[in-house]
């Protein structure tokens, strides 16, 4: 798999250090300090008392650290008259997440795989309904699908949320696989055709472990891509499978009594607290993940 | 295993490369497209054609099979709602698709210039592309509530003359929306900009510097313009982001203060769910599409132009 970084930097040699050089080092500072200082503010706030959050001081360090809004947020933070805080939510997510990870992944590796090698009939005309469908803005499924799930009996339950997520990361794994296999060299493929392997064979023993870089770079933009989806987990998973995300947006508008700030942003940060994780781990596939998406190989 | 003749394999000729199982239908893949071609005839096409179909009857709560042509779209454009939120969603796109292509695209100008520690730069500028929009609107109604964010902290610090309360302004609440939005999504621009300017040909920064033409007019004139599909990936991405914009503004603003804040998707979720009006959901469901192929065709086909006008001169 092409690296899409392949070389280190390739603009103009710097000379020594100028002014310009200054400037370029000072703009890059500016830039980080607005990136980070969000998640920065976020993290100190978790970590103070009310009473000092309304001193107003939002970039200075706790006087002491207090878990206590920690606690709360993860365990007893109110949605409404609902206390559980975002722990709830984060199972919830945690049992969306990894079944529609993999069904979707498996999918898109399938439907990639028959496309680029069997060339089936009316493949390419599947290939453009797919790339062309990953454009449909959500809103206009929604009315029918929700019919659809409620006449399968699906409407508000875990398979259901599951399998809307499957549904709608197929044109994204699909592209991402499709465009795999085609840098593979279709000799391999032929050479295992001579030895007779059928489809399901080549699949499995030649082409998965083949395209193992690709099944975690598709695995991880499925895997933040649904854990931090808000519209389809409202919409879909009914309310005792609420992800994360609509958990936590709940327990931050709930007004009943004062507002918690520090238990609110110690529950932002649980909530963004695993793409994070995935995203510094992985950072280079992650980057790959964006690039792959994005420009059609 | 070796029960298949060889023979039957057919002998690759340049039409048919890849077709090495074409001389017998290859059923295993046909099957194995099964899901593949259901998910797409059922739930794209299909659930697109009934939310047309449905957006052309007299569908109220319920829906009906009453045809009454294009009046819900009347109905539609005659919502003050619904024309506010284009008009929001126009300000919202341009500044946060402008915003971010400019920011992303200084912010990979600066990371290509050989620095020091490039990539824990990168790793910076992009993280918050991996957060939710409901974790960035959250974050950045804090930073701007005027009581206990940023305005307060430097009005306890004695600049009282400091304001920074878009959220609570009617005329500027749009432009917090747009700012968080940026600062979520200037990591992408940056790595798709970035992707394309280590494709530039290095010699053309040796050539540059012997005709002496100033940096910046290099990047402006030359350096631009051969990033070309890279701008074009970027503008698709962040236009088909902005149409689509519904949780940043959920958890920013909720649409406020006023209808300041309101986007075509949140008026549809709102249509749907909140005030049950099938018929002007489904309406505005099918603009919002029209919208996004509008957008995204035209850009698709000129890709693929430029894709295959590089792969025959190169």
């Amino acid at each position: 798999m092409r690296d899409p970084f392949p070389q280190s930097a390739n603009g103009p040699r710097p000379d020594k250090v100028t002014p310009a050089r200054l400037g370029l080092y000072a703009f890059l500072v500016i830039a980080a300090l607005f990136f980070l200082l969000p998640a920065y503010v976020m993290l100190v706030t978790s970590f103070k008392s009310m009473e000092e959050i309304r001193s107003a001081q939002i970039f200075s360090l706790p006087h002491l650290f207090d878990w206590s809004a920690w606690i709360k947020a993860w365990s007893s933070a109110c949605a409404g008259v609902n206390c559980t805080g975002v722990s709830a939510g984060f199972w919830n997510s945690v049992k969306i997440t990894i079944p529609a990870t993999v069904l979707s992944v498996l999918l898109g590796a399938v439907t990639g795989y028959a496309l680029s090698f069997w060339r089936p009939p009316g493949g390419k005309i599947l290939f453009a309904a797919i790339t062309i469908g990953g454009f449909i803005p959500l809103q206009i499924f929604l009315f029918p699908m929700v019919r659809a799930t409620a006449m399968l009996g699906l409407y508000n339950s875990l398979a259901g949320i599951v399998l809307v997520h499957v549904v709608f990361g197929l044109p994204l794994t699909t592209l991402l696989f499709r465009n795999y296999y085609a840098s593979i060299p279709v000799e391999l493929f032929k050479a295992a055709r001579v030895d007779g392997a059928g489809f399901w064979r080549i699949f499995v023993s030649l082409m998965l472990p083949l395209s193992l870089p690709m099944l975690i770079v598709a695995g991880l933009m499925q895997m933040t891509g649904i854990w931090n989806d808000f519209l389809l987990g409202l919409v879909f998973a009914g309310r005792d499978n609420l992800p994360m995300t609509v958990q936590l947006n709940n327990i931050v508008t709930t007004t009943t009594g004062q507002r918690e700030y520090n238990v609110h942003m110690a529950a932002t940060v649980l909530t963004a607290l695993v793409p994070l994780v995935a995203y510094f781990v992985s950072g280079r596939w992650f980057v790959r993940g964006i690039t792959a998406g994005s420009v059609k190989g | 295993m070796v029960d298949q003749p060889a023979a039957r394999i057919p002998a690759s000729s340049p039409a048919r490369t890849r077709a090495t199982g074409r001389l017998r239908l290859p059923v295993a893949a046909l099957a194995a497209l099964t899901p593949a071609w259901l998910i797409i005839l059922l739930v794209y096409l299909g659930t697109t054609i009934w939310t047309v179909q449905l957006s052309l009857t007299n569908s109220r709560m319920l829906p009906s099979s009453e045809f009454v042509g294009l009046a819900q779209y009347e109905r539609l454009f005659g919502t003050a709602r619904w024309t506010i939120s284009i008009q929001n969603l126009l300000t919202f796109g341009v500044v946060y698709v402008v915003g971010a292509l400019v920011v992303g695209f200084l912010l990979a100008v600066a990371v290509d210039r050989h620095v020091r520690f490039e990539s824990m730069w990168r790793t910076v500028f992009l993280y918050p592309y991996a957060l939710s929009f409901i974790v960035t609107g959250l974050m950045w109604q804090w930073l701007m509530n005027p009581e206990i964010g940023i305005q307060a902290t430097m009005r306890a610090a004695g600049w009282t003359w400091f304001t920074f309360d878009w959220t609570t302004k009617s005329s500027m609440a749009i432009y917090a929306v747009a700012l968080a939005g940026i600062w979520q999504s200037a990591g992408l621009v940056m790595v798709l900009m970035l992707a394309g300017l280590r494709g530039i040909d290095a010699d053309l920064w040796r050539a540059t510097r012997i005709e002496g033409i100033p940096l910046w007019r290099t990047y402006i004139s030359i350096v631009l313009p051969q990033l070309g599909p890279s701008i074009a990936t970027a503008f698709m991405l962040l236009t088909m982001g902005a149409v689509r914009t519904f949780d940043l503004v959920v958890a920013l603003t909720n649409g406020g203060p006023g209808q300041s804040t309101e986007v075509p998707a949140k008026f549809i979720m709102d249509s749907l769910f909140a005030r049950q009006d099938l018929g002007l959901a489904t309406a505005g469901a099918t603009v919002m599409l029209a919208t996004v192929m509008a957008v995204t065709i035209p850009i698709l086909y000129a890709r693929d132009i430029w894709a295959r006008r590089r792969a025959g001169t190169i």
